[in-house]
């Protein structure tokens, strides 16, 4: 599709910290995109804008300056309905991020529809944010934790979860759409589906998907959706629960407050409707709104480009580093299989060294556990590194990255 | 990239090589930790005989920061008298490698340099405190170990 009107120079033109330089006046060369990603002008300016001709407070107010925060914080929600092709506007509730999420729905459905006896699946290759909620959740209600394990290319082994779904035991399968370590794209439409057939419901973490690739929650069908504005152009202390209406409606509260309410007595309370009943207190107004530029720019530049470039610097990536000496790639290495991940080990030289010293190069990778310890005990390593990719990644950048590792050879004197 | 000022001769060389690596099978006094966030963990095994430490080791998985910091370490306070290791101070083991830098160029990279010296002044503590019951002598190992990073 219209790759051709990709024009990676002028989506870097957007992004002003790409210009920088640092260490020793070094390109910065910024491959940690899938921890958080840089924002465009369109963004930066968006905040701008919010603070110095709208800032108010939302949903109380009759003033005008109320009236134009109140809508334009609306104004996102539908933005995000029709990017992810959702039909009910008020299924979308606005949280801090993905953790949040995941723990809204950990404690509002899972303290009342999971119990002793029960199983809640997860998998192997998960954030830490999408398996401490599901411990708390299960050592409290006494319901047990099953991991769908991964095999050596870094994929789910499917036929376990057929295993756990066969017991008629399992009330939820939490699953990320794209694991944060390894890249690898979850088979998801076809875990809906077995969990469906079964009447499990189905949390997916979409942290890693949203931002990299098309996705239709209409037609995925699974229960819960969750995602971080952050990781996608957008600000930090934003993200979005997508959740079946039904279900939201039965859930209880997860915070009391301001705005979730509909009447409140002295001791007793009615509840606003969806979305409001979950967002209690005053949201992150400022951030909300900006994060309406990120989808526009998103869109703008079309969910299949922005898949296509990252799948051709994967492939290129996965090419170049494959040649060279002492590297140990995780994860699927064929690029259609997997997102602009990828993790690896330098020799045995550990990942921390690693990416100090091609730091000062200026290029920023992730070394550590990336909050995924479950999958670094199962992989048998301490940490590795990671490189991740964005929609302002070039070719260059990864070169520089492959280059960078001549250097840490030259240190360790490999 | 010679003259870099992490990755010295010596600090390679004791990262390929570290000093006092093992354990020590029931040892007196055994101290785990860890780094959350870059994935640094090591043990380190003391035996303390006539008030003085008789037998220091350490394993573990770490960088090469963590991994030569901690067998400089073991190597400093092998024989020491308690009384001694109480007072060891961070600037004498990073000073040791040349390190001193890292307390303001890094505040991530200077975790990696303490945590053997983190484990070894808790350690401390518990020997006194928990097996001597001794917390005078004690003293204040423990906020020095909570405070040194
Ligand atoms: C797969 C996945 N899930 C969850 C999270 C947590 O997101 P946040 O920190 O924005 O809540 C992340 C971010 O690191 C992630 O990559």
């Amino acid at each position: 599709m219209q790759a051709n009107t990709y024009s990676l120079e002028e989506i870097r033109n957007d992004f002003p910290v790409l210009n920088r330089r640092v260490r020793d006046d070094k390109k910065l060369v910024y491959l940690d995109n899938a921890a958080t990603t840089q924002k465009p002008n369109q963004v930066i300016d968006a905040i701008t804008d919010y603070y110095q001709n709208h800032n108010s407070n939302i949903h109380r107010a009759v003033h005008a300056l109320a009236e134009e925060s109140t809508e334009a914080f609306e104004v996102t929600r539908d933005k995000i309905a029709k990017f992810l092709n959702i039909q009910n506007r008020e299924e979308i509730v606005f949280v801090k991020g993905t953790t949040e999420a995941i723990n809204l729905v950990a404690y509002s459905w899972g303290r009342d529809n999971v119990q002793k006896g029960d199983i809640v699946v997860t998998t192997e290759y998960e954030h830490h944010s999408n398996i401490v909620p599901w411990q708390l959740l299960t050592q409290e209600t006494g319901a047990e934790l099953k991991y769908i394990d991964i095999d050596d290319d870094g994929e789910l082994i499917l036929e376990q979860l057929d295993e756990y779904l066969s017991t008629g035991k399992v009330k939820l399968v939490a699953i990320s759409h794209v694991s944060n370590v390894l890249g690898t794209i979850t088979d998801i439409h076809n875990v809906i589906k077995k969990c469906k057939n079964v009447g499990a419901k189905v949390l997916v973490d979409g942290a890693q998907a949203v931002p990299h690739m098309k996705v239709d929650i209409a037609s995925l069908g699974c229960d819960f959706y969750a995602f971080s504005a952050h990781k996608m152009l957008g600000p930090t202390g934003v993200g979005v629960l997508w959740a079946r209406k039904e279900l939201l409606e039965n859930m209880r509260p997860f915070q009391g407050g301001g705005d979730m309410i509909r009447e409140v007595h002295k001791h007793e309370t009615t509840w606003n409707d969806l979305p409001y009943k979950f967002e209690a207190g005053t949201p992150n107004v400022a951030d909300v709104i900006c994060f309406a530029a990120a989808i526009d720019y998103l869109t703008k530049i079309g969910m299949d480009n922005v898949r296509s470039h990252e799948t051709e610097l994967t492939k290129y990536a996965l090419e170049k580093m494959s040649k060279v000496k002492g590297l140990t790639i995780y994860g699927p290495k064929d690029p259609q299989k997997a997102s602009g991940v990828i993790s690896f080990n330098f020799n045995d030289v550990h990942p921390h060294d690693v990416a100090t010293i091609i730091d000062k190069n200026g290029v920023a990778i992730r070394s550590g556990h990336h909050c995924a310890q479950v999958l670094m005990e199962k992989l048998n390593v301490a940490a590795t590194n990671r490189a991740s990719f964005y929609i302002y990644t070039t070719k260059e950048e990864v070169d520089t990255l492959i280059d960078s590792l001549e250097q840490v050879a030259e240190v360790f004197k490999l | 990239m010679s003259g870099d000022p992490i990755y010295t001769e010596m600090i390679i060389e004791y990262s390929r090589n570290p000093s006092n690596y093992g354990k020590i099978e029931d040892a007196h006094i055994t101290r785990h930790d860890s780094n959350p966030l870059c994935g640094d963990s090591i043990d380190l095994y003391l035996n303390i005989d006539d008030k003085k430490i008789s037998d220091v080791k350490f394993d573990g998985k770490g960088c090469a920061i963590c991994m030569a910091c901690s067998s400089v370490l073991t190597e400093m306070i092998k024989g020491k008298s308690l009384e001694d290791v109480k007072k060891f101070e961070k600037d004498e083991l990073l000073s040791e490698l040349g390190l001193e830098h890292l307390i303001k160029t890094s505040p991530v990279r200077i975790k990696c340099a303490l945590l053997s010296l983190k484990a070894l002044k808790y350690g401390i503590y518990s020997y006194f405190a928990e097996k001597m019951n001794d917390v005078e002598s004690a003293g204040n190992l423990k906020e020095e170990a909570a405070n040194l990073y």
